[in-house]
Parts: structure tokens; sequence; C-alpha cells
């Protein structure tokens, strides 16, 4: 009989692999019988590596058995969006194109550092293709499912990633985040998720989509378990022209320190803007809990995520300038219409947009002189119907598809560290965008680990199926 | 950009990038282009110093 490791988190899962309570394997079997039982309805995993997940369980409890530290991991199942290379496997990265693609030799470093932290992969997740989206939903494989209401987007374009983080199917998945991706289906799913500062987290054996913006990252149902995967994956990486050579600097330790002397404020103006009610009554709730009385104005927000949206569509179309030539056909028709559109976007507007994403970048930096944590919406509203085009926001009405990021792509155009804190409101979770200054991811999760404790921030258990 | 005018210029970069542009995509092509271009006009229209340097990462 399979072991009952529901609801148990990360570290619960890894302290009793530690002590010998629960083996790596039983932990594994677990994961993959509600794989096997919810994910018809979630639609969250692509593909599902059970013999791998078995072996790398049965060497763990191998070594449990002959005295050895496995590490803080130990028996963890996670799972990656399928744009992380996994040795065997072709990195799709949501398409139908990549599947041609010749099975990787190698893990993607951040797969490697999660297991030899202990954790134990069981798959790989679905998303949006090429990552060029914020629905969660995939022509070529089905949408992922909201796990709250399947009727509903996840969020993308780590669709899969949070659905299955939502879902409670494994504690913690990896997923991208170029304007969003990881911030989003945070926000729809109810979950935490972690867009570290630009260069932190290495990139190397992943498919990239904008080099500019491209970020990896953990989600987890509590901030504990994310600052776990965030710490184990920290790191230098010669492979990845843009880690960054700075030396780990672990987080678990410092979440208990409070937020004590930490100035926070609610970001003003263009993040009050374009939010439907239920956004606005997240950040309330979290700026009251977190005595927020002053409002700050990042300036020119509204131009940075113009800016971000012409860097996004023509270094994405740079990428795949090819494979839009070759096999435009196999593209899904929207995203391959948005790359064409992108690859004739007059090249002075590009190197302008680079050099105002510089001037931004000072201007930002200068608040946090005054200031520790700025909050703002992770999106304008719950997560839409699945299929839904059109939203009504301030009165006009606007094109679902491209407007849910609106709030998240300012910051990540600068590379901010940023948790996206779940607020459980009713009858949909939505997110908060905790945002800190470089580096100091630490000081992110610091408040969303306050936030949890005050109740005012968690992952409410999935009931959509 | 006119329409017209916006149709030439697709018609021109899809040659000269030897993109294929088939008609029934023309529409949605020039719509997505249309977003970019006045997108990219916000960011144009904001003065920057000449010493302004790229964000872009390199590391000699």
């Amino acid at each position: 009989m399979t072991a009952n490791t529901d609801g148990l988190s990360a570290q619960q899962i890894a302290q009793a692999v530690t002590d010998r309570k629960l083996s790596a394997l039983d932990a594994t079997e677990a994961a993959l019988a509600r794989i096997a039982k919810h994910d018809s309805v979630l639609n969250s995993f692509t593909d599902v590596t059970a013999d791998r997940a078995r072996a790398t369980a049965k060497a763990i409890d191998a070594k449990i058995a002959a005295g050895q530290e496995i590490g803080p991991l130990a028996g963890v199942p996670f799972a990656v969006k399928n744009l992380f290379d996994v040795k065997g496997l072709s990195t799709r990265a949501g398409s139908k194109i990549n599947r041609d693609l010749a099975p990787s030799s190698r893990d993607a470093m951040l797969i490697e550092r999660m297991e030899a932290a202990g954790a134990v992969l069981v798959g790989a997740l679905n998303m949006g293709e090429y990552a060029y989206d914020f629905t969660g939903e995939n022509v070529h494989d089905g949408p992922s499912r909201n796990p709250h209401d399947p009727t509903r987007m996840t969020g993308g374009s780590s669709g899969g990633s949070g659905s299955a983080v939502g879902g409670a199917l494994v504690p913690i998945a990896l997923g991208s985040d170029t304007n969003g991706s990881i911030r989003v289906p945070s926000s729809f799913c109810g979950i935490f998720g972690l867009k570290p500062t630009y260069g932190r987290l290495s990139r190397a054996r992943s498919f990239p989509f904008v080099a500019s913006f491209d970020h990896l990252g953990p989600f987890a149902r509590n901030v504990g378990d994310l600052a776990l995967a965030y710490d184990a994956m920290q790191g230098p990486d010669a492979d990845d022209a843009a880690c960054t050579t700075r030396p780990v600097e672990p987080v678990t330790p410092l979440l208990a320190q409070g937020i004590d002397g930490l100035r926070v404020a609610v970001a003003g103006g263009y993040f009050q803007k374009y939010v439907f009610p239920e956004a606005v009554e997240a950040v309330s709730r979290v700026a009251k809990a977190l005595n927020a009385t002053t409002t700050i104005e990042i300036p020119e927000a509204a131009r940075a995520r113009a800016a971000a949206y012409v860097i996004t569509t023509t270094e994405g179309a740079s990428l795949h300038l090819d494979r839009l030539r070759k096999r435009p056909n196999d593209f899904d028709p929207a995203v391959r219409d948005r790359l064409i559109a992108g690859a004739m976007v007059p090249a002075p507007l590009v190197d302008r947009a680079q050099k105002f994403r510089r001037w931004y970048r000072a201007k930002v930096l200068e608040l946090f002189k005054s200031v520790d944590v700025i909050i703002a919406p992770a999106t304008p509203c719950i997560a839409p119907k699945l299929g839904q085009v059109n939203f009504v926001l301030d009165g006009v009405e606007l094109p679902v598809r491209a407007n849910i990021g609106i709030h998240t792509q300012p910051i990540s155009f600068i590379g901010l560290p940023v948790v996206a804190v779940p607020v459980p409101l009713e009858p949909m979770p939505i997110g908060v965008q905790i945002i800190a200054a470089p580096w100091r991811e630490d000081i992110a999760l610091r408040v969303a680990h306050a936030l949890e404790r005050m109740g005012v921030a968690a992952a409410p258990p999935p009931r959509g199926f | 950009m006119a329409a017209d005018h916006l149709d030439n210029y697709i018609d021109s970069v899809a040659t000269a990038l030897a993109l294929p542009v088939e008609e029934a995509w023309r529409p949605a092509v020039r719509a997505n282009l249309e977003v970019s271009l006045r997108l990219a006009r916000l960011v144009d229209e904001f003065p920057l110093p000449d010493e302004t340097e790229p964000a872009s990462v390199y590391t000699a």
C-alpha cells in the first residue's frame, strides 16, 4: 500500500525520510499515485519520469541505510517546467517543433542541484508554447487546469508548475519567469513562487526565451519549502553567461528573523490602476498586516512595461527566426504571429528600450534607499475562465492574454527579486508581489514568511477535483 | 503608420528576412506589429541622455 504523504510539506517529507520514518521510495510512490489519480483533470504533467524517480529514490534509501547524509531535500518529489533539460527527454518547451530535438544528454543545472540535495525528479510539466504566454493554455498539449476550479486558467507560462503544486501533486516545482511566468501562475493557483534576482540561479541547460529577462525559480506551498529549494539551487555557474559569481547566500536560517525594522511601501500609480477589486483587496490585506502606510511611485512603470514588451518580442523573434522560416505551421498560430511581428520591429527601437532599461533601473534603485520592500498586485484579477479572450479593466475592454502580466513586467524588466504570496480570497486565491532590492531575496522571503505566520498568506487546499 | 504603409513594410521586411507571411496570418501579424510599434513609440518618445548605456549583459 502506498504511504499517505498527502499534505506533507517538503520539509516534513525530508525530515521523515532522514529519520527513517518514511522511505524515499514511499514518498516517490505517493507522489506518482497522486499524479496518476488527479492529473487527468489538472493536465499539469507532460512527462512522468516514474522509472527514473524510483531508481533515484531507491539510491537515496540505500545511502540512508548505509548511514550516509542525504541533504535537506531528502526524498522530496519535485517536477520541472518542460523547458528544463531532463536527461533522456527532448526539451519541448511547450512546442510541437522541439519534440524533434534529440533527447537531452544531461539534466539542467537546477535539477542537478535539487537532486544533489536529495530531491527526486518525478516529471516534466505543461507550459505555454516557448514560454510566450500568460494563460497556461497550450494548443498541442491542452491547457493546464486550475486546481481550485478546473474551468479556469492556471496562468502561464509555467502553468503546469502552478497546477502541480497548487493541486498538491508535488510539494515543489521549478519554472521560469521572463515577464511574470512564475508570479502569474502562483497568483492564479494560490501558491508561493520566487522569481529571484536576475542572474541569481543558473539557467544552464534550459530552453531560453528572452536572454535579457529569463529567470528560473521555485514554486511551493509554504515559504520554508520555497527557501529550501532556493538555497539548494544557488551558486555560480560558468555555463550561464548571466549567472552571478556571488557566493551562496542561504536564506532558510534567516526566515525566523521577522520583519522588525523593515520599511514597507505600497506601489502606487500604475500599480493601483488596471486592477479588479480582488487585487485591491489582496494588496490591502498584505499592506495592513505589514503596517505599510506609505505609497511609493515607481517612475515610468507603464513605459517600463512597454520596453519589456518590445525587448521580449524582438529577442523572442530572433531566437525563433529559423523555426519561423522553416516550420511556421507547427507553431501555435498566436505565438507565431506575435513572433513574426517581433521580427519586424526596427532595431533602433530595441536599442532605445535597452537604454531606457538602464535609466529605469537607476531610478528604481533610488527608491530602495528609503524602503526595503515594495508590495504590488501579482495579477490584476483572479484566474479567468479558460478560453476567455477579453476583460474590462478600468472601463476599457482589453485582451486577457496580453494584460495578465501588466504588474509583473515592470519588475522583472530590471531583475528585482520577488516572492509572489497567495492571499486566500473566496472564491479564488490571488497573489501579491513582495518586491525587494537586487540580491535581497532574503528580505522578500522573510516578509512572505511573516505574512504566512500571520495567516494573511496561505496556499489553500485544492478543491477543484 | 497607415495600414497600407504597414502592409508594405510587412511585405518588405518579410522579404528581407525570408520570413513567410501567408495572407491568412497577415491581419494578426499586422495587429501584433501595431501593438509592438505603439509600445515602442512610448519608449522612443522618452528623452534619454546620449551617454546612456544599454542594459544588455556582457562582461569581457
